[in-house]
């Protein structure tokens, strides 16, 4: 089975649960003391990961510390259509999501661990760095409304989307409100409508189909 | 200004491990900066006045800014051999230190906050129970209280019918009992230790000692943490940002009897730090 070194709090340990979940595929979930213990630092963590980051996925032989990479592995293994189309043109732009992630996390991402586990750092440049690749990412996607379309690439969601969606929709947490990013709201409600989705702390599933107080 | 019976309770302020360990902790205490340090072995809380009256109990660094109205509060259960000691973590949030201790409280969120694991639809009835402010330890308790729910604890198998206590032994800081899936005639003890940085933002500790021989310590903390998280999203929520005290008297409501019964032993003690006086 495959392990995933896992911390529940973690915006990139989510994003394997989340594509296994969507996959159907089931992962051997191994919990990592991130916070307080900060076990990821450990010396026997170390030989799994010397970066020392989560998540770290295993399967036999294979050790993987990138999240992306997971995403593609996973992808690869149970699921093709989740690769996105193959032409080159998208190919190109799911690689560039893959990458763009990566921003969301050194700012979206450190906003949050600011605000929440106390990481020191330059709270107003990495709000305002959230802010710069949010408004890329509307751009986008609202480019991508006018011409009918839901997903970051393609007709269907990809690894593009899960890549970029947990710092995105845990944005609050670091005090970035995505008020001013409607065309990014409405992308993350079709996340949330997904056959499948789990959940994790702060981000919650669509419930379409409950009536309204008022209505009940 | 800070009234005296509020500098004179016991608060949170560090994980005892870490700086025992040597960490030092500059943070702040009802509004001023402290720090938090092992000097000649022993653990030193610093002020801008000088040295704050210390206490370590529970995995944690207590402070008392002014002078103590008392000692602080005993978890008689925290010295029982056998059980696990759990440090959660620190976890901040933007509310007021009352309204994250009035949170713990209301057992009524469980099924809509932390569904599918404390609670779950249909399964949303509070039962019955009861509230009162004892006098002889001068604290608020809840007894008799019963919820349904889907995964209890991290050692519980499928749902079962839990029991419940909840206490308020100080202004930041409340426990809670409840049953424990791997022994029926003991109780789960789970704390949330309140540090007021100011009065609507706040450092938040859970602390747990559990029979639980096992579960991983990192499945512990992950599922406390997973818990709280949950809850920091409504609080982060909330309106206004302080809790809302009516000078007079609340209507109580059979949901939250024990948040009425908080608010009323906060107000009679002068304890308002942390709410804003409005008449309903
Ligand atoms: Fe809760």
């Amino acid at each position: 089975m495959i392990r995933l070194y896992d911390y529940v709090l973690s915006a990139s340990c989510y994003k394997i649960r989340l594509m296994a979940a969507l996959l159907g595929v089931k992962l051997d979930q191994e919990a990592v003391d991130f916070h307080p213990g900060r076990a990821h630092k450990s010396v026997a963590f170390a030989q799994l990961n010397p970066a020392g980051t989560l998540p770290v996925l295993v399967d036999g032989d294979l050790i993987l510390t990138e999240s992306t990479a997971m995403l593609v592995y996973l992808a690869q293994l149970a699921g093709r259509d989740w690769l996105g189309p193959l032409d080159p043109k998208s190919a190109a732009q799911v690689q560039h999501w893959l990458a763009f992630s990566g921003r969301l996390a050194a700012s979206l991402g450190m906003a949050r661990l600011h605000d929440m586990l106390l990481y020191e750092g330059d709270i107003d440049a990495w709000r305002a760095q959230g802010h710069a690749a949010l408004r890329e990412l509307e751009a986008a996607l609202s480019e991508r409304r006018f011409a009918g379309g839901v997903w970051l690439v393609g007709d269907a969601p990809s690894i593009a989307d899960i890549a970029c969606f947990p710092n995105v929709a845990l944005s609050q947490d670091g005090g970035v409100s995505l008020d001013a990013y409607p065309s990014v709201r409405l992308w993350t409600r079709a996340i949330r409508a997904l056959d499948r989705f789990v959940e994790m702390p702060g981000i919650h599933r669509l419930h379409e189909l409950r009536p309204a107080p008022e209505v009940a | 200004m800070i009234a005296p019976e509020v500098l004179n309770e016991w608060y949170p302020v560090a994980m005892a491990a870490h700086i025992r360990a040597g960490q030092r902790r500059v943070t702040q205490l009802l509004g001023q900066p402290i720090t938090v340090a092992l000097q000649g072995g022993a653990i030193v809380v610093t002020g801008q006045g000088g040295a704050l009256h210390v206490t370590e109990a529970f995995g944690h660094v207590w402070a008392c800014p002014g002078t103590p109205a008392h000692p602080l509060f005993p978890i008689p259960e925290a010295l029982e051999t056998g059980r696990r000691l759990v440090d959660v973590g620190v976890v901040r949030v933007k509310c007021s230190p009352l309204r994250a201790v009035e949170n713990f409280l209301d057992i009524a969120h469980f099924p809509f906050v932390h569904t599918d694991v404390l609670g779950a639809e249909p399964h949303t009835e509070v039962n019955r129970y009861e509230v009162q402010i004892r006098e002889d330890s001068d604290e608020v308790w809840a007894t008799k209280v019963t919820f349904y729910q889907p995964q209890a604890a991290k050692s519980a198998e499928g749902g079962i019918v839990t029991q419940y206590m909840y206490r308020v032994p100080a202004p930041t800081a409340a426990v809670l009992y409840k049953t424990c899936p791997v022994r029926p005639d003991a109780w789960d003890v789970i704390g949330i230790f309140v540090q007021p940085l100011s009065e609507d933002l706040c450092d938040v500790w859970p602390w747990m000692a559990l029979y639980d021989d096992t579960t991983p310590q990192a499945d512990l903390i992950a599922f406390q943490q997973m818990i709280f998280l949950q809850d920091r999203s409504i609080l982060e929520n909330q309106i206004p940002r302080l809790l809302p005290l009516d000078p007079g008297m609340e209507i109580p409501t059979q949901a939250d009897l024990t948040s009425i019964a908080y608010r009323r032993w906060l107000k009679k003690r002068g304890l308002t730090y942390g709410a804003q006086m409005v008449a309903a």
